[in-house]
This record gives structure tokens, sequence and C-alpha cells, in this order.
């Protein structure tokens, strides 16, 4: 503990400066990955646990893209989409066969895949931590604001990220497509009554899903390194986020994403060994006191 | 329960005891006597988290919690406080009851996957504490200098032919208890709750009160299983306590069979040769584990115990 560091940092602007921008980059990050975690958890009441292995081959699908391609667009574009179609085909092929399992069953099939995914990573693209670099694009020297650096690329992954938010809570609350997913969400049988496919809407909600976390994944490949496992820790993550915000709810997922970015930007700093800790905490006291989560609906 | 059943698992208990503490005399190696002794250590555990899992329908991700309490608390007072063994011994399981209580009067408030997570959040928090805690705990390095083991009543833990029947022992006895508290009219009720917990209040049971022993009960099982792990490696890591413990469990118990007493058991023995034979054979430990994982969740729900046990009763059905 350092809590001296901690009141030092914040007593001058530029370092208050660098640690809230990084703090929101992560913040920003972790958003895509449980927004689609939510959304999955909130439409079919199940939890993807392998969650985090899809951010993670959005970010290897985007490094090889981008070194075939050379170029970041469509590196980006085409992770995203190629993890949103890997979500679609998990969905079909293996997780609509435990849906009606417990949910121990689910957690097998998703650490089942969550191993195979990271040894074919290891396969495919090596053992060793691999870097993208920055593209050139946003090889422009860092903005400087009362002392403080802010790199071009965190501005332009906070805009594509409030962007996207934006889009996802026009698409769930203004168009008939959101409206059919809330259906379904609350009444699959009803919704299929109607004459709804519902094994549809499932299985675009998760290719949604996977989409957001592939999209995470290849916009950290400029700034993470990538190894086989990095999914695990943004996986732990997207769970504290999910479960502070509310399970279900994207508002939630955002503003408790982007308190653990800041958690976890701060407390590399005044706490750098329980950082783990404090996010824990967080989340024990939410669902203590409110198991539904800061934005979620009362069960 | 009858007296004769008492007499014949006891009989039974005592003739598996005998027989695991010949075994070596079959297969003399090290590798051997290690593999039972680390089985015993997460047989009791699995089959602790059984009674959360499979028999009160508690579906608890944190049971890792009482794992690395357990392994803490003994290796740390034995180190710190050098008492003896046996009362260290009971002073952890005393400590896991009470840490138990806490936690779980917090945690059965809440339903399915809040409860789980909730359980998480606590085991994680523990790894946090063991992490950030280092003066204490050693940090991420794991407790250094090593548990003294002590001899009590002439038995040298430090000698490694005693302490495999000394697991051996403290295996078979807590399957012994685990088994009986099943059978009991607690067991019963345990497994009322899970099936209908709104028909077990309506029946008069207090459902809360049976939830929270059945989570003391299981802590304190789940705390011996880290024991031992702890006096066999003569430390204790914060790995103990991470969620990943809690993991394993959860496949030992699916692979064995969640429905039959002895399927974490057996999950266990599966678990851990898998562990042996798969690094032997390959570098891609994982991808097999996952394949492996897949066919169990996917075709194998029963588990393994589950489904012989299933496929026999079937046969005799068909039989007679």
């Amino acid at each position: 503990m350092d809590p001296q560091a901690l009141l030092t940092c914040f007593s001058t602007a530029s370092c208050v400066i660098t640690q809230t921008t990084g703090g929101l980059i992560s913040g920003m990050l972790l958003f895509l990955v449980a927004a689609g975690l939510s959304l999955i958890f909130g439409t079919l009441k199940v939890v993807n646990f392998m969650h985090g292995s899809l951010y993670m081959l959005g970010a290897y699908f985007a490094y090889s893209l981008y070194t075939a391609t050379g170029s970041f667009t469509i590196a980006v574009i085409g992770a995203a989409l190629g993890v949103g179609l890997f979500g679609l085909i998990f969905e079909r092929l293996f997780m609509s066969r435990v849906y009606n399992t417990d949910v121990l069953m689910q957690l097998l099939v998703c650490y089942g895949f969550i191993l195979i995914l990271d040894d074919a990573v290891k396969i495919i693209w090596g053992a060793e931590f691999l870097s993208m670099g920055m593209p050139a694009a946003f090889q422009r020297p860092p903005i400087m604001l009362a002392g403080g650096v802010l790199p071009v690329y965190y501005l332009f992954l906070i805009g594509i990220t409030l962007g996207v938010a934006l889009l996802l809570g026009v698409l769930l609350t203004r168009t008939r497509a959101g409206k059919i997913v809330r259906a379904a969400a609350v009444n699959p049988t009803m919704t299929s009554a109607l004459g709804i496919n519902t094994a549809l809407v499932f299985g675009g909600v998760f290719a949604l899903g996977g989409l957001l976390a592939g999209l995470s994944g290849a916009l950290a490949a400029p700034v993470r390194s990538m190894v086989a496992g990095m999914g695990f820790s943004i996986l732990i993550e997207s769970f504290i986020v999910t479960v502070i915000g509310g399970m279900g709810s994207i508002g939630g997922a955002l503003v408790g994403a982007l308190l653990i970015g800041l958690v976890r930007s701060f407390g590399t700093i005044g706490f750098p060994l329980f950082t783990e800790g404090v996010m824990f905490l967080f989340m024990t006291l939410v669902l203590i006191t409110k198991p539904s989560g800061l934005f979620g609906k009362e069960q | 329960m009858r007296g004769s059943t008492v007499w014949r698992d006891t009989a039974i208990a005592v003739a598996a005891l005998v027989v695991l503490v010949l075994l070596p005399l079959a297969f003399p190696g090290k590798a051997f006597s290690d593999f039972v002794i680390r089985l015993s250590a997460f047989a009791i555990f699995a089959t602790s988290l059984n009674l959360l899992v499979g028999y009160t329908g508690l579906v608890s991700f944190g049971h890792g919690l009482f794992y690395g309490l357990g392994a803490y608390s003994f290796a740390l007072m034995m180190q710190k406080l050098g008492t003896s063994i046996p009362v260290a011994f009971v002073a952890t399981l005393g400590v896991s009851a009470l840490i138990a209580t806490i936690v779980g009067a917090i945690c059965i408030r809440l339903k399915e996957i809040y409860f789980s997570f909730l359980t998480l959040a606590f085991q994680m928090l523990l790894h946090s504490i063991i992490i950030a805690w280092t003066p204490l705990t050693g940090g991420d390095q794991g407790l250094t200098g090593g548990v003294p083991r002590p001899p009590f009543l002439g038995i040298r833990l430090d000698d490694p032919h005693h302490l495999y029947v000394f697991c051996c022992v403290i295996l078979v006895a807590s399957l012994y208890v685990m088994w009986h508290l099943v059978r009991s009219p607690f067991g019963y009720t345990m497994r009322m709750i899970r099936d209908n917990p709104r028909r077990a209040e309506f029946l008069g049971v207090r459902v809360w009160r049976v939830r929270l022993l059945a989570f003391v009960v299981a802590g304190v099982f789940g705390s011996v299983g880290g024991l031992l792990m702890s006096l066999f490696v003569s430390s204790a890591y914060p790995d103990f306590a991470y969620w990943t413990i809690s993991g394993e469990a959860v496949f030992m118990i699916l692979m064995g069979g969640i429905s039959v007493f002895f399927g974490p058991l057996v999950g266990a023995v599966m678990l851990l040769l898998l562990n042996d034979v798969v690094t032997r054979m390959t570098e891609h430990y994982s991808l097999m584990l996952g394949i492996i994982i897949l066919c169990f969740a996917l075709g194998l729900r029963k588990g393994l115990l589950g489904f012989v046990l299933w496929a026999w009763a079937r046969r005799r059905a068909s039989t007679s």
C-alpha cells in the first residue's frame, strides 16, 4: 500500500490526466467485452465464460489481418466480423445444446473452449508475446494536456467505443430488432409463439456479443501485447463489471467498466498489490447491497 | 439409520483404509504415494464442494476460499505459533467454520448465479489479501521457510510413509463422515431443498439454516483438503485460493458424476491421472483436456461413475 504516492499523483494535474486517460481506455476496452457478456446474459440467461477468449481471438485476428494487408481498418473490421461469426458457430453447435441444463454444464463447455482456444493460439501464433505496433496513421506525437500525455490513438479509441455504445443503445431500444431481442429476453416461449425464430435471435445475440469482444481485442492490439491466455484477466474483470453494473444492462456495463478502468489505473500507483482486491471488494459490496447491480432491474 | 448399516459402513471404511495403506507394497514408487497424497487433498475438497453443488443445489464458484484458507491458516499456525499438528489441525477447522458461517450467512441470501458470483468474489478477495499482505503470507511467492512438522503421538509427518498413512486416514475418515451426513435425515433435507426449496419451507424446514449448515460443513471439509496439500508441499501458495482451484473441483465433480457420492472421488482420480499422463505425452495439454471436457459436457453428462451406475441399474432392471 502506498497512499502517499496516490496523494502525490492527485496533487499534480499531469499525473491525474495521464492516469485518467489510461484508465479510460482500459475501461472502454473492458466495456466492449462486458457489454457483450451482459447482452448475452440478459437475453439468453447463460453466462458465456469463454467471452475473454473471444477478445483474445479478436486481437490475434487483427494481428494477422494487419500483417497481411497493412490496413488497420480492414484488420479491425475483419477481426470483429470474424469473431462474431465464430460466436455464432459456437452458439449454434455447442452452447445451444446446454441451455436447458444447469449452469455447470455451460461452464464446462466454455472452459473446454477456453483451453482449446488457448492452445490453438499457441500452435498457430506461437507461445511468445506478440505486439502489433501502432498503425502508421496514429504514429503522431501525443497531445500534451497540462503536462499529461494523451496519445492520439487513445482519443480515437474512446471515440469509437462511445459511438458503439450509442449505436448499441439505439439498436436495443429504438429498432424492431432490438424490440424482438428484449421480448425474447423476457419470454422466449411467447416470442416464438408469435412467429419469431428465437433460435435465430439467440444466435444473433451471441454473434453480436462476439463481434463486440472481437472489436475490443482488435482495438486493444496496438496498445496491448498478445499472449495465449490473455482472455482470462479480461473475463474476470468483465464479470466484475457486469455484476456491478447489473447483468443485462448496457448502461450499467459502461459505468462499471469506466469505474474498474479507473480503479486499475490509479490502483497501480496507490495499491499495486491490492488493485484486484479493490475490484472484488466493490463486487462483493454491490452483490450484498443490491444483487441485481447498480443499474439492473430487480429480480 | 439402523445399527447394522453403521457397522457395515465402518467395516467397508476400515477395509478401504487397509487396502490404501497396503497399496504402496504393490506400487513402491514415490510417484504413487505422492499421487495418493494429492488425491486425498483433492478428493476431500471436491466431495465437500459436492455437498453444496450436488446435494443442496448451491452452486458455489468460490469453494477454493476454504482450500486456501485451510492451507494458509494451518501453515501459518505451524510456522509462526509453533503449535503442535493436532492443535493447528483443530484450530484450522475452527477458523474455517467461523469464516464459513460469516461468508455463508451473507452468500445464501442470494439466488442462483448471484450466489455463485458472490462466493467467487469472496474467494478472490482472500486471494488478493494473500497477494497484498506480503509480510505475513510472502505474497505471490507463497510461504517461504517450510511448514514445520514436529512429531506427535509417535507420528512423524516429515517421514513420507507416515505422511502417506496420515493422508489416507484423513481421506477415509472425511469421506466416512460426509457419507453419513448425506445418509442422515439432514442429508435428506438438503436434497429436498435442492429439488424444491419452497416445498421444504412449507413443510416447516428452516431452509436458510440447513443451507448455512451445509455451507459450513462443506467449508470445514474443504479446508481439510487445503491443509493436507500444505502439509504435502510444506508451504502454501496464492494459487491455492485462486479461482482455478474451484474450477478444478467443479470438473472433478462433473467428470465423476454429480449425483453420486463417490463421483467427485472418481473425478479427482481421473483429472489427476489425466494431468500426469497427458503432460507426459504431449505439450498440448490444454488442447487435450479441453476436448475431453467437451466430450463430458456434451456426451457424458452423468459423469463416469454416474453413467456406470446408471447403466448397471438399467441392466439389472431389464434382466429381472
